[in-house]
């Protein structure tokens, strides 16, 4: 199973097996990883959700779609290159090793 | 003196994120959460789209894991209606007898389905969409199923229609009004959604009301309309609304209509009980009158705004109001609250699938519906949290940059 980090705000870094098919943002709900809200579920429809990719596993995240590029106009931390909304990151086994890091707010 | 205990009445999305932000904000006492439904909190909106389908499993329909419950230390009572408030003595009463009592109480007991008045209405076969058992017989029943009839033309039968019409049932929908989703959307949303229906290969009945669900053996077998159709079912979802959950309130003596009424704090006319979600009947600046708003945002917007208070930061809760509805491949987003709207102007193109239709009462932008226009649904939730300063020319002229203008300091 692919290993997420995340990486809160302090610096403090959980690492999480993720089943394949499975996004960065539900696995983070379901393993009590504080920092993402998420509060629509998954819709895209709420930008608490966000996180930075670490910027040189870029290439191994799927390509934003324009919904994503619009959510990530409403976050609540500041919106950087490397911000992308952990619902539409489904992992994939290339993914494994993945580093994400938690905003200071989503709401 | 023992710890503050916070009893929160309702475990769903109110709920749940009230408990949840009460320990965000660092709150120590005990915090209680009591759901009559068996299991953990849980999210509705896939009930009717995602889950429904079969797009998504259960497991994603939790709002947390149980361990959270654990480690944030919310004392998770499920199964356990609560029979009764005792106000003066600060003490719910379970329906197994158990008293307990409290220093704040939150009322997040939300809404139930609304039953239709007709004969054959308790048939077997005719079923509501609410709770996750709901969803759970549904899906069984569309496996089967050839015809479905759809009682009730608002978001969740709207959304139950396009998912049963894709997975093979023919589809009618019955509508009393003449317009889809017309109490909280624009006639052109609602027309345009209306043919998106048709388009999908559902009948719709508008302007037509039911006059008995039939019947054989206790089995449903169809649906008489009010001006003397057959529709052919083997099952009937309705959904034609809900009524708030205000018994518990109303019984202990607080104020009630529409909704259990509370005030910009979100207190009720008992200072140590505030109401939450889909159950509360509110003072807001984005409508000319009191609201009882149905919705994810509401609930959970409420829910920090009342875990703040109880905390000891006090604000008046004043969020923007938004939706969203989930129809075969449509995405519809909606800011604000469209009431007695006097102006609407489109902006793009129905035809194109992609347009935002912009809701002016009295000269003042108040809503803004989007069909596939996420941009411009970001845009107006910025808008509406200031003064929107939008003219409808500005709204109606697609070279105007809607972004920019919702990204200008207010002022």
């Amino acid at each position: 199973m692919p290993n997420i980090t995340y990486v809160h705000p302090d610096g403090a870094r959980e690492t999480i097996d993720v089943p394949v098919g499975t996004s960065v943002m539900r696995g983070a709900i379901l393993n009590n990883v504080d920092g993402i809200v998420a509060e629509c579920g998954g819709e895209m429809m709420c930008a608490t959700c966000h996180v930075y990719v670490e910027e040189a596993q870029l290439p191994l995240t799927p390509a934003q779609s324009d919904d994503e590029k619009s959510m990530l106009e409403f976050t609540a931390s500041e919106r950087k290159p490397t911000s992308r909304l952990s619902c539409q990151l489904v992992v994939t086994p290339e993914m494994d090793g993945l580093v994400v890091h938690l905003p200071e707010t989503q709401v | 003196m023992g710890e503050p205990v916070v009893a929160i009445v309702g475990a769903g999305q109110g709920g749940f994120q009230a408990a949840s932000s009460l320990r965000q904000e660092g709150f120590g006492g005990r915090v209680l959460l009591f759901g009559d439904e068996p299991g953990l909190p849980y999210q509705r909106p896939p009930l009717s789209k995602s889950y429904l389908a079969g797009d998504s499993g259960r497991d994603e329909l939790w709002l947390r894991p149980e361990e959270f419950y654990r480690k944030q230390q919310i004392e998770l009572v499920t199964g356990a209606p609560v029979a009764a408030i005792d106000r003066r003595g600060r003490c719910l009463r379970l329906a197994n007898g158990d008293e307990i009592g409290f220093d704040r109480l939150v009322l997040a007991t939300g809404a139930r389905n609304r039953p239709l008045p007709v004969p054959g209405a308790d048939l077997d076969g005719v079923l509501g969409l609410r709770t996750l058992a709901d969803t759970d017989l549904l899906r069984q029943r569309l496996d089967n199923a050839r015809d479905a009839v759809v009682i009730g033309a608002g978001f969740i039968g709207l959304e139950f229609a396009a998912v049963a019409g894709a997975a093979g049932a023919a589809v009618h929908i019955v509508e009393l009004t003449p317009h889809p989703m017309g109490r909280v959307v624009s006639p052109a949303v609602s027309q345009f959604y209306a043919e998106a229906h048709r388009g999908w290969g559902s009948e719709l009945l508008l302007g037509t009301g039911v006059a008995r669900i039939l019947g054989d053996n206790g089995r449903v077998t169809g649906v008489e309309t009010g001006d003397g159709r057959l529709l052919p079912a083997d099952f009937v979802l309705v959904c034609i609304g809900v009524v708030p959950n205000t018994e518990l309130a109303a019984e202990a003596g607080l104020a009630v209509d529409n909704g259990i009424v509370i005030d910009e704090f979100l207190a009720t006319s008992e200072p140590a009980i505030s109401a939450i979600g889909d159950c509360a009947n509110f003072p807001t600046r984005f409508a000319p009158v009191r609201v009882r708003l149905e919705s994810v945002q509401n609930a959970v917007d409420q829910a920090r705004g009342v875990a703040a208070n109880i905390a000891g930061k006090p604000a008046p809760y004043d969020k923007v109001p938004w939706f969203w509805s989930d129809q075969g491949d449509l995405k519809l987003q909606i800011a604000g609250l469209a009431i007695s709207c006097d102006r609407h102007v489109v902006r793009g193109d129905p035809e194109s699938r992609s347009f935002s239709v912009f809701c002016y009462r009295g000269g003042r932008l108040v809503a803004v519906e989007s069909v596939h226009r996420p941009a411009d649904h970001i845009a107006a939730r910025r808008l509406l949290m200031g003064d929107p300063r939008l003219s409808p020319d500005e709204a109606a002229d697609e070279s105007f940059d809607l972004r920019a203008h919702a990204a200008r300091k207010p002022g």
